[in-house]
C-alpha cells in the first residue's frame, strides 16, 4: 500500500509502545514529524539562530529570511492574496483568540449576534462566549442535521442582519465531516458579517484555498500538519487586519514609542509582538515542502481507503457505536469517533494502549457537541498518510479485547 | 496486554458497575462535586455527617471504571468512620497512589480500596483513581459540614 512509502520518513513509527509495535491513530491531536522537519528545526538552531528583524548582522538577516520565507510559503500554500495576510501565532487557538480579542471586542456592539456551530472545538467557542458576554452580544448556534452536517435551516435562519461574526470549523474534530464553508461564508457576507474558519483539522488533509472558501479569517496549527508544536497561522483579509488594533503589545510591533503613547508597525508585524518562533516557522516550511511533493488528492485517497477499509469492519462489531459516520454527503475525512458499549472511553484507550494502539478518549475539547450527541465522552481514531491497513487490523483486534478485559 | 489484568481486576470491573452506592441520600448534610476537566469524569458525593461521624455516603456521576470503582470502594470504607479517621484514610490512599507507601502492611487499613494500588504505575490514570478521594477531602474541609 501507498502509505508504506511515507513511513520511512517517520522513524518514530518504528518505536514500540508497551512492548508492542506502535499503531499511531491520534493524528487529529497531533501528527508525527517527518525527518525533513526535524532536520529543518535542528538546522535552524544549529546553524542559523539569531533574533530576526533586529540585528544588522548576517546571522540575524538569515533568520529574518527564513522567517519571511515561511510566511511566503504559507501564503502560497493556502492561496492568500498577500504575504502580510499571514500572521504567525503559536497555534490555532491563539489565532482564533487574536480574532476574538482584536476584531470581536472592538467591532461587536451590544445587541449584535455571533453565530457559531455546536460542533466547534472549545478554541472556536469559548473566545466567542467571552466576546458575547463582554460586548453584550448574543451567541447563537447552528445545530446539526441527523447525519451530523450543519443544519441548512439554521444556516439560513440563524445568520441575520444582526450577525457580525460567523465562526465555523472547516472539519469537525469529532465528526470528521467537511463543512460547506463557502455556503456559510456566502450567507455571512450577505448580511455583512465576517466569516472565521477554524482549519485545525483540514489544512493537513486537503487543499485549502482561503479565497475560494470565502474565509475572512482562517486559523490552523502547524503541529497538526507535520510541523513542530508552537507555530500556528492566522490568515486574515488585509482590509480587516488593517482596521484591527494590535492583540499583544511589545517589541517588534511598534513604530514609535513615546512615554504615554505608541504607534504601531504595519502588517504583519503589528500582530507579532516579541521574538517569534523562527525554528517553528522553518519546520513549517519544511512540512509544507514535504506535503507538496505529493498531491492532496493522493493524501485524501489514502485516508479514504483507510476509512473504507475500517468502517465496514467496525459496523460488523455489535458492541461498537459510531458517530458522524452516516453522512449523506461525500464529506467524511479520516476521523472515526466511536464507543464500545458499556465501557468508558478512557478504559477503552487504556486497553488499546496496552496493545500498542494510540487513540484519543474524552470530550475532545467539544463539550457542547458531546452533550448534543448525548455522550459524556467518546473514543476517536484519526488517520494520516502514514497509516496502513495493518494499523486498522491491529486497532480492530485490540477493540475485540476490550469487553473481555472489562469482564463483560 | 501486560499489566491490564492487574488494573482491571474482577473486583474493580464489578465494583465499577455496582449500583449499591450509586444513589441519592434521603438527608444529606453535604453535597460536593468533583470533576476532572481534562477527561470529563465527574461525580457528586453526598454525605450525611452526624456528631463527627459519616453516618451515610453515596455518589452519582459518570466516568471510567477506575474512577467509578474507586468512588464505590471509598464509600464502603468511610461509611461509619469518624471524620478524622476518614481524613487519615484519604491521606493513606493518596500516598498509595503516589507509590509512597513502603510498608505494604499499612494498606490493610484501606481494605478493598487497596486493589487500586496498581494505578500507581499508570500515571495517565492517577487522576481517575483520586477523583472521589479529592472530592471527599474537599467536602470534609468545609466548615459546617456536620
Amino acid at each position: 500500500m501507498d502509505s508504506v512509502e511515507f513511513r520511512k520518513d517517520f522513524p518514530i513509527l518504528n518505536r514500540k509502545m508497551n512492548g508492542q509495535p506502535l499503531v499511531y491513530l491520534d493524528n487529529g491531536a497531533t501528527t508525527q514529524k517527518p525527518e525533513h522537519v526535524v532536520r529543518a528545526l535542528c538546522g535552524y538552531y544549529g546553524g542559523c539562530n539569531a533574533n530576526p528583524h533586529r540585528g544588522a548582522y548576517e546571522l540575524s538577516v538569515k533568520a529574518t529570511e527564513i522567517y519571511e520565507q515561511a510566511r511566503a510559503r504559507v501564503q502560497r500554500f493556502i492561496n492568500a492574496a498577500r504575504p502580510e495576510e499571514i500572521i504567525f501565532t503559536k497555534n490555532a487557538t491563539e489565532a482564533l483568540n487574536l480574532v476574538a480579542y482584536s476584531y470581536g471586542l472592538n467591532f461587536v456592539q451590544p445587541g449584535d449576534e455571533i453565530v457559531i456551530s455546536v460542533a466547534e472545538h472549545h478554541s472556536n467557542l469559548v473566545p466567542w462566549q467571552r466576546v458575547a458576554k463582554q460586548r453584550g452580544a448574543t451567541l447563537k448556534y447552528i445545530y446539526l442535521e441527523e447525519d451530523g452536517n450543519l443544519s441548512e435551516d439554521d444556516i439560513e435562519t440563524k445568520i441575520t442582519e444582526k450577525t457580525k461574526i460567523v465562526a465555523v470549523t472547516h472539519v469537525s474534530n469529532v465528526l470528521g465531516l467537511v463543512n460547506d464553508v463557502r455556503r456559510v461564508a456566502d450567507k455571512a457576507h450577505s448580511v455583512g458579517a465576517v466569516c472565521v474558519v477554524d482549519g485545525a483539522q483540514s489544512t493537513a488533509h486537503m487543499q485549502v484555498d482561503v479565497q475560494k472558501l470565502g474565509a475572512d479569517f482562517f486559523a490552523f496549527s502547524g503541529h497538526k500538519l507535520l510541523s513542530p508544536m508552537g507555530i500556528g497561522v492566522l490568515y486574515g483579509r488585509k482590509e480587516l487586519l488593517e482596521t484591527m488594533p494590535p492583540f499583544l503589545m511589545g517589541g517588534d510591533m511598534i513604530e514609535y514609542v513615546e512615554e504615554q503613547d505608541a504607534t504601531f508597525a504595519e502588517l504583519p508585524a503589528k500582530f507579532e509582538a516579541g521574538t517569534q518562533n523562527v525554528g517553528g516557522a522553518a519546520g513549517l516550511t519544511a512540512a509544507i515542502d514535504y506535503l507538496e511533493q505529493f498531491t492532496f488528492a493522493r493524501i485524501e485517497q489514502i485516508e479514504k481507503e483507510l476509512l473504507d477499509y475500517a468502517l465496514p469492519r467496525l459496523r460488523e462489531l455489535p458492541f461498537i457505536e459510531l458517530y458522524g459516520c452516516d453522512t449523506r454527503r461525500n464529506n467524511k475525512t479520516g476521523i472515526i469517533t466511536f464507543n464500545v458499549k458499556d465501557v468508558h472511553p478512557h478504559d477503552v484507550a487504556t486497553i488499546l494502549d496496552a496493545q500498542g494502539v494510540a487513540i484519543r478518549a474524552g470530550h475532545h475539547c467539544a463539550q457542547p457537541l458531546m452533550r448534543y450527541l448525548g455522550q459524556n465522552a467518546t473514543c476517536r481514531a484519526s488517520f494520516y498518510l502514514y497509516n496502513t491497513r495493518e494499523d486498522i487490523d491491529r486497532w480492530i483486534e485490540a477493540l475485540q479485547q476490550v469487553r473481555k478485559v472489562m469482564r463483560l | 496486554m501486560n499489566g491490564l489484568s492487574e488494573i482491571y481486576t474482577e473486583l474493580i470491573a464489578e465494583e465499577s458497575r455496582n449500583p449499591e452506592n450509586r444513589r441519592h441520600l434521603p438527608h444529606p448534610t453535604c453535597c460536593e462535586k468533583g470533576h476532572n476537566p481534562s477527561c470529563g469524569d465527574e461525580i457528586t458525593l453526598e454525605l450525611e455527617v452526624q456528631d463527627g461521624r459519616i453516618a451515610d455516603a453515596s455518589f452519582t456521576g459518570n466516568g471510567c471504571a477506575i474512577s467509578q470503582a474507586s468512588a464505590s470502594l471509598m464509600i464502603n470504607l468511610i461509611k461509619g468512620q469518624s471524620v478524622e479517621k476518614a481524613g487519615s484514610l484519604i491521606a493513606l490512599f493518596q500516598r498509595m497512589i503516589k507509590d509512597e507507601v513502603t510498608d505494604v502492611g499499612e494498606l490493610e487499613e484501606l481494605e478493598d480500596a487497596a486493589a487500586l494500588q496498581s494505578i500507581s504505575h499508570m500515571p495517565a490514570r492517577v487522576k481517575c483513581a483520586l477523583l472521589s478521594w479529592r472530592t471527599l477531602e474537599k467536602a470534609l474541609d468545609k466548615p459546617g459540614r456536620g
